[in-house]
């Protein structure tokens, strides 16, 4: 390398901007899902490209951008500990109720 | 070319609607060109975004200045792709400010911010119309101006204040851009009609608020718009620049080799 001293790691090395993930709500009473993540230099350019990357068919009333490294994720190689043991559990779903129509997105 | 060109005629209020038309549908051209070229993904998409809804204000106002001049007096109603694609350069009525070429990154946001302020304050005046439909293109347009607007300032500020070459670089553009801002606030004979008449305003009527919003993001994003001289463009009268006719060749191609060609 010709610059020993300049910033490592794997943004820095390709010069990206810091990478942000979103979050779009559908529609209003709805929670914000998850829909993809992209590049901005800032929360206030992040929203703006999200908007044009993920709101522009309609899919959308608001939209949430968060940095991915605020994320903290749980291992994949916790995957038997974390989850496995709730696979014999149905009496934890709430499946032994009907549930009225207006509460369908439940 | 293989298909005659149309003749829009000289009524006033359809040269009226034609300027914005044409300054909505050349600005479009111009910025499709970024597609596939954006410095990133996301501001491709965003560029051509913003040029499809400009395409969108376009279509509107071609349509309604084919119908104004046939109730007033053409034989024909021409439709949205023969104003678009079959007049000769001579009958697009845009500013000369719209055609030059795209430049680099920086003389593109400008340019946006530039004109997308310039919408908002027409759009706003234009909802109170004598023409319904007029007014009722304005209202819809309006929405997409000001975002237009918000996300080029919002670029201009950030090369303004980011590193010395996109200071540089956007302190370049405006030097270069400045001067075809004149024509924006022209009077003529053909505002005076539409003032006259509240199909709208005149465009120096906008002056004012427009000079008074671009100081407040040139100052924000430290760049300094040089003194004008005395030249003003004349692209709303007809007489364009040189790099019209390349733009219209390439923009007339499909429709003048395929004539009525639709998707």
């Amino acid at each position: 390398m010709s610059t020993p001293t300049a910033p490592t790691g794997h943004d820095a090395a390709r010069n990206e901007w810091p990478l942000w993930e979103v979050f779009v709500r559908p529609k209003a009473g709805l929670e914000h899902k998850h829909c993809g993540s992209l590049h901005a230099p800032d929360a206030a350019m992040a929203l703006q490209l999200a908007r044009e990357v993920y709101a522009r068919r309609q899919e959308g009333t608001s939209l949430w951008v968060v940095p991915s490294s605020q994320i903290t994720a749980s291992d994949p190689g916790d995957r038997d500990i974390y989850f496995d043991p709730m696979e014999d559990k149905v009496y934890r779903h709430p499946t032994f109720y009907a549930l009225p129509e207006s509460v369908n997105h439940m | 070319m293989s298909t005659p060109s149309i003749q829009p005629g000289r009524d006033p209020a359809v040269q009226y609607l034609l300027r914005l038309g044409d300054f909505c549908l050349i600005h479009a051209q111009r910025l499709g060109e970024w597609c596939g070229h954006a410095p990133i993904l996301e501001e491709d998409i965003a560029l051509t975004n913003l040029a499809l809804d400009l395409i969108g204000q376009a279509r509107a106002l071609l349509t309604r200045a084919g119908q104004v001049g046939h109730e007033r007096g053409a034989p024909a109603a021409f439709d949205e792709d023969q104003l678009a694609f079959l007049r000769e350069e001579r009958d697009y009525l845009n500013p000369t400010l719209v055609e030059l070429p795209r430049g680099d990154f920086a003389f593109t946001v400008l340019r946006n911010a530039a004109v997308a302020t310039w919408m908002r304050l027409m759009w706003t005046r234009l909802q109170a119309s004598r023409d319904a439909e007029l007014a009722a293109i304005a209202a819809k347009a309006l929405k997409e101006s000001r975002y237009h607007e918000q996300h080029a300032a919002d670029w201009v500020v950030r090369l303004g204040d980011g590193t010395p070459e996109s200071h540089r670089r956007l302190q370049d553009a405006l030097d270069r851009l400045w001067r075809y801002t004149l024509e924006l606030f022209e009077a003529d004979a053909v505002d005076e009609a539409a003032a006259a008449s509240g199909l709208g305003p005149r465009w120096a009527d906008l002056r004012e608020d427009w000079h008074a919003a671009m100081q407040a993001l040139l100052d924000e994003a430290g760049v300094r718009a040089p003194a004008t001289g005395s030249h003003v463009t004349t692209g709303r009268r007809g007489v364009h620049s040189e790099h019209m006719g390349r733009l219209l060749a390439e923009m007339q191609h499909l429709q003048r080799a395929y004539p009525g060609g639709a998707w």
